[in-house]
């Protein structure tokens, strides 16, 4: 199955590109065919522009041609999800509220692709404005998980991790705020990085909680993602919370870095709630590490019991803020039958967001509000500082912090629907990342007795990107688990 | 396992400027309740002395120079809005 074109890594499709023994129209016209193929079961996307993709992919071609190509990327299919913007093509955030909303500049994160010479690829489908573990709470449909279609992708970029996943796209883009890249490419056995905040640009992603949300990249393997990953990593002036610091080559640190490694297992990522099946395929993993021979520990990291409230006051309350901006004025649904101007941002609002939308920003206005502010956000404010510095202690023992990425494997559609707290637990491993800042990514380690796909969680240290892909890469070329595709 | 708490969803919803049906009320205050409930663990830990934290990499005066950059022309910026007349959006009538 994976000597299928569409299934093959950025690596070798790369070498046959530039071999000439590919072009870039045949291999877009495959992902165009496979996409129409299986996404009427997967339903990972929300639109795609075929004239569009393959536009792009003939100007990949005719560079490469005249001498010009501009590297890896160049020719390859990059899946996006819709809540990132690429210059004229459709940003729904699957909401309502954007349903006709066409984006009128690119995003640093699509700039800097195309500048890399690759194909935005179609608009993939999320949890409304990323708020969501399942992709349930999109406005259009729920994506479902490849493996077993009857389950969830995990969310919120559902859509990223499934396409991958399927061979709808090579690699793709999401954004994870709370573990929205990292869960759903364990529930897809795919490999999903969450960078450090402020290493990638924000500029051109519809904000949820700006002082968490980061993009970052979805590949079938370590190398690809480190490849994207340097391709959209860097400082932006647009985004004046994004950082200066060198860009290594994360590709060529891949190979150069070959530890041991001092490697931390927190006992907190391992209690009640943990299926047993995901436990012994991390448990694992870890064994792994230790017969190479890196030294590996236990760390305490006391306060992440914490992180699941702290997060949904901290999110709530800046997602209540960010969404603001849809009053139904200047762009977005507009209600036809609001009777004065107040009257026109309550019902423009009101039917253009969904539930969970509508719940999280009940609960951001609240623990925002005159009187509560200071029980709840700035209570959560410091808690989140003793989070951070928990990471920050145990990293003065060790290189990098390994768990589990999700409690369970995929859970089945409207299994958690009715219950926002439960679906909300569904992040207990990701969520502490994000208030840290730190980058996460999670890698396939095993699949349940039901052919379910299980991720091995891997934390790094701030800005030590390259290191952490290392370890991922050291693990990956010791088992082959995404060589098990689904069979759609 | 829905607490009490002062969740006013009618005062909420219109601080945010939302319009809700009486089934949206009842099932927040409910969900929200919950939420609520699980959320009141953080009353637990002892934040005596510990500062906030807004950002995990804080980056502070972030200046630009004062140089006009091209933006997007009229047509562009324009091309969303839900009703637009002569380069304008058109709003409802907000004075008297």
């Amino acid at each position: 199955m994976s000597s299928e074109l569409f299934y093959k890594p950025v690596t070798e499709l790369s070498s046959l590109l530039e071999a000439k023994t590919l072009s870039s129209v045949e291999l877009t016209q495959a992902i165009i065919a496979r996409t129409k193929a299986v996404d009427t079961k997967v339903k990972a996307f929300n639109s795609f522009d075929e004239a569009d993709a393959l536009a792009q992919a003939r100007a990949s071609d005719e560079r490469r041609a005249a001498g010009q190509a501009r590297g890896p990327l160049d020719g390859i299919p990059v899946g996006i999800k819709d809540v990132i913007a690429v210059d004229g093509q459709p940003l729904t955030a699957s909401s309502k509220m954007l349903a006709n909303f066409v984006s009128p500049y690119d995003s640093t994160v699509t700039k800097k692709l195309k500048n890399a010479g690759a194909i935005c690829w179609g608009r993939l489908n999320l949890d409304e404005f990323a708020m969501g573990s399942s992709t349930e709470n999109s406005a259009f449909h729920t994506t479902c998980n490849p493996y077993d279609l009857e389950r969830v992708p995990g969310g919120s970029s559902g859509g990223s991790a499934a396409a991958v996943a399927a061979g709808e796209a090579i690699v793709s883009l999401g954004s994870d705020t709370g573990g929205s890249i990292r869960q759903p490419a364990a529930l897809c056995n795919v490999v999903g990085f969450k960078p450090t905040y402020g290493l990638v640009s924000r500029f051109g992603l519809i904000a949820f909680a700006s002082s968490l949300d980061q993009i970052g990249p979805f590949g079938r393997s370590v190398e690809d993602a480190a490849i994207t990953l340097g391709a959209i990593a860097g400082h932006d002036p647009l985004d004046s919370t994004s950082f200066k610091t060198e860009i290594p080559n994360y590709r060529a640190e891949l190979t150069k870095r070959k530890g041991p490694w001092r490697l931390g297992i927190p006992k907190e990522y391992f209690g009640q709630g943990l299926d047993p099946e995901v436990a012994a395929a991390v448990e694992k993993a870890i064994s792994y590490y230790e017969k190479m021979g890196c030294e590996v520990k236990n760390v305490s990291l006391p306060h992440t019991e914490y992180g699941v409230g702290v997060y949904y006051i901290i999110a709530t309350a800046e997602c209540s803020s960010n969404l603001a901006r849809y009053d139904g004025i200047r762009y977005g649904h507009r209600s036809k039958d609001a009777k004065d101007i107040i009257d026109l941002y309550f019902k423009s609002r009101a039917e253009g967001f969904g539930q969970e939308v509508k719940r999280r920003i009940i609960l951001g206005t609240y623990v925002l509000s005159s009187g509560y502010y200071d029980a709840y956000y700035l209570r959560a404010q410091k808690v989140r500082t003793l989070i951070r510095q928990d990471f920050l202690n145990a990293y003065k023992e060790v290189d990098a912090i390994l768990t589990p990425t999700s409690p369970t494997p995929a859970f089945k559609k409207g299994e958690k629907a009715a219950n926002p707290l439960a679906m909300y637990l569904s992040d207990i491993y990701t969520i502490g990342v994000n208030l840290a800042g730190l980058p996460g990514m999670s890698i396939p380690c095993g699949f349940s007795k039901a052919g379910l796909p299980i991720g091995l969680q891997l934390i790094g240290q701030p800005f030590k990107e390259a290191e952490l892909l290392a370890i991922a890469k050291s693990y990956e070329k010791a088992h082959d688990w995404a060589a098990k595709t689904p069979n759609l | 396992m829905s607490a009490p708490t002062d969740l006013n969803i009618d005062h909420v919803a219109h601080l945010a400027r939302l319009a809700l049906t009486p089934e949206e009320k009842a099932k927040f205050a409910t969900q929200l309740g919950d939420v609520l409930a699980y959320i009141e663990q953080l009353k637990k830990v002892d934040v005596t002395g510990v500062e906030p934290t807004a950002h995990a990499f804080p980056v502070y005066n972030v200046w630009a120079d004062d140089v006009a950059q091209p933006g997007l022309p009229v047509e562009a910026a324009l091309k969303n809005a839900p009703v637009q007349r002569n380069n304008m959006i058109v709003v409802p009538k907000v004075v008297e």
